[in-house]
């Protein structure tokens, strides 16, 4: 069915395209103009910034400590990310093969937690992590079960695992705060994987198999490329938000892991330097941009090719 | 013999699979399972590390902690304002979309998908500095519920977009010969849109509503940022109570948190299923 043209009833399409267009140039545009203007001011006094123009702000992601956050971040979210591909791949392949009756089912309880409050799951997490936490309660029981083993087949004299059980560190440090992300983003990346697994012809695999590749052949020559693109979509949606994620390095990393978010937070709610923190974030949205653009790029070439 | 040979295209009925899928369900939910059961933990003085037995005192401790029943008034105050308006500029949205051709249309769609890209952190920085801008900052005299509209106007501009994608989703299989025979029975543009196209929309409307609400209640991080000392939601009331010490209580707010959020889910599935039905 082909689309009007909006000439032919201008005031349905004013009526029905201007609320939106006006909300969002009000409550949208005008606040990111706002810190586009702030980005280039200095402060005067306290709360009185005034746009002279200077790239000063922008000059300042570029000191040492900025750059190393940047770069934290970067691969903070990226590994997080990785580890969400590796994870969502597999729940995805066995939610699109399973029984068209249990789908819903099983889809629901991946959707689930995604609905739970982002900062609930994350303070859940607080629990779980913490050096007295359950984590280490399993980790100890792991040990202590092991080393009673080694030691009935009469090898606890070796010290195999060491004479105590040491709890691990993960509250502060970098592998909790992946953790904490790839907990609270695994929906995101199974999502995509999932839909793109949807619409495969199932019967390139059965070919495969047929001409005498292996289960690992077919996955890795056929399987993975025909839904690189789910993958695609999966590692950008994940990363996007992982890249700017606040909760989880403020209350995972405790202050020692900072991610850029966090030192955005601080420049208008401590710091009180308004102008560099909304150039830090209008540097994070110039990277999510740049970030869709590849994606784009991707998506294109891939047209291209088929 | 194996008498039902596994096809290539059947993953999920593999063990080490299975395996896979067992241990990632344990993941998500085993953190949420245990911050319940330390709802009900009797810890005295503070921390909420070790179980020290069963207690329900933390929920009576929570429901008449005035400071964090108004943060929950407040949260659905906002939610249930913002899902109207969202819905509402949702469906404008999505019709005016879908509906028409007109110049600089993919400008419209990025414009309109923006907000759902952008890092929370930028909209919740970008929206605080607007509303200080324009004096828009409520300050304490500002009576109840006038003092949320910040955060209110915060919430719709993150939802909107989700719900004009939803109900978009659902206007792209009307059948627009449905709306021509009515226009040649002789009916007016607007019962066209009231008896034809509305009936159509509802369950995108209500799909997007459920979201909307689900969003609002969620936001942490741009709340954070649009709302004032006199002005705190659920989620931002349970951050400064987390920053300041971890009790029992924590987990008994946020319980009951994760059981309205079932309670909406279970309603969503319900509401689906009765309209599959009616369709079949």
């Amino acid at each position: 069915m082909s689309l009007e043209d909006y000439r032919q009833q201008p005031r349905v399409f004013a009526a029905f395209a201007l609320p939106t267009l006006i909300w969002l140039l009000l409550f949208f545009i005008a606040p990111l103009a706002i810190i586009w203007l702030y980005s280039f001011g200095e402060n005067i006094s306290l709360v009185e910034i005034k746009t002279t123009w200077t790239f000063d702000n922008y000059a300042r992601i570029f000191q040492p400590e900025i750059l190393e956050l940047l770069w934290r971040s970067l691969w903070i979210a990226g590994i997080a990310t990785v580890v969400c591909l590796f994870i969502a791949y597999p729940i995805a392949l066995v939610i699109a093969t399973a029984h068209p009756n249990k789908k819903p089912w099983l889809l629901l309880l991946i959707m689930l937690p995604f609905w739970t409050n982002l900062l609930i799951r994350t303070y859940a997490l607080l629990n779980i992590l913490g050096t007295r936490g359950r984590l280490n309660d399993l980790l100890r029981w792991m040990w202590e079960t092991s080393d009673a083993l080694l030691n009935r087949i009469g090898l606890g004299h070796l010290e195999l695992l060491g004479t105590s059980f040491t709890p691990l560190k993960m509250l502060g440090t970098p592998s909790g705060v992946i953790f904490g992300i790839v907990y609270v983003s695994l929906p995101f990346a199974i999502l995509p994987i999932y839909s793109s697994l949807e619409r495969l012809d199932k019967s390139f695999l059965e070919a495969s198999l047929d001409l005498g590749a292996g289960q690992w052949k077919t996955f890795y020559h056929v399987l993975l490329p025909l839904t690189a693109t789910g993958v695609v979509t999966a590692a950008i949606i994940t990363f996007i938000p992982a890249l700017g994620q606040f909760l989880t390095p403020d209350l995972l990393g405790r202050g020692q892991v900072d991610m850029i978010a966090n030192v955005i937070e601080r420049q208008f709610k401590r710091a009180n330097d308004w102008p560099f923190g909304s150039a830090l974030s209008l540097f994070l949205l110039y990277i999510t941009f740049v970030l869709l653009a590849i994606r784009s790029f991707y998506d294109a070439s891939k047209a291209n090719r088929s | 013999m194996n008498r039902n040979p596994k096809k290539p295209f059947e993953y999920s009925r593999k063990w080490s699979m299975r395996f896979v899928f067992l241990i990632t369900m344990v993941f998500l939910y085993a953190p949420i399972l245990v911050l319940i059961v330390f709802s009900f933990n009797n810890s005295r003085r503070g921390g909420n590390v070790i179980w020290k037995g069963f207690t329900t005192k933390y929920y009576a401790k929570a429901f008449a902690n005035e400071e964090l029943m108004l943060a929950f008034a407040n949260s659905m105050t906002i939610a249930v304002t913002s899902t109207i308006v969202s819905v509402f500029l949702g469906a404008m949205t999505a019709i005016f979309l879908w509906r028409f051709r007109f110049p600089f249309k993919p400008l419209a769609e990025g414009l309109v998908s923006l907000p759902i890209i952008i890092p929370e952190i930028c909209m919740g920085v970008s929206l605080a500095m607007f509303f200080s801008q324009m004096g828009w900052w409520t300050t304490g005299n500002t009576p109840w519920p006038l003092n949320l509209s910040n955060i209110i106007l915060a919430h719709i501009t993150f939802s909107f977009p989700f719900a004009a994608m939803v109900i978009r989703t659902r206007l792209q299989n009307f059948n627009r010969e449905m709306e021509e025979a009515a226009k040649d029975l002789g009916a007016s543009e607007y019962r066209v849109f009231k008896d034809i196209l509305l009936p159509h929309m509802k369950p995108g409307l209500i799909a997007a509503a459920l979201l909307t609400f689900t969003l609002s209640l969620d936001d942490f991080v741009i709340t954070f940022f649009t709302s004032g000392p006199n002005t705190v939601t659920f989620p931002v009331k349970i951050y400064s109570m987390v920053r300041f010490s971890i009790t029992p209580e924590i987990n008994a707010a946020s319980t009951l948190l994760i059981v309205l959020t079932l309670i909406l889910t279970f309603l969503a599935l319900r509401y689906q299923r009765l309209t599959d039905a009616k369709h079949d």
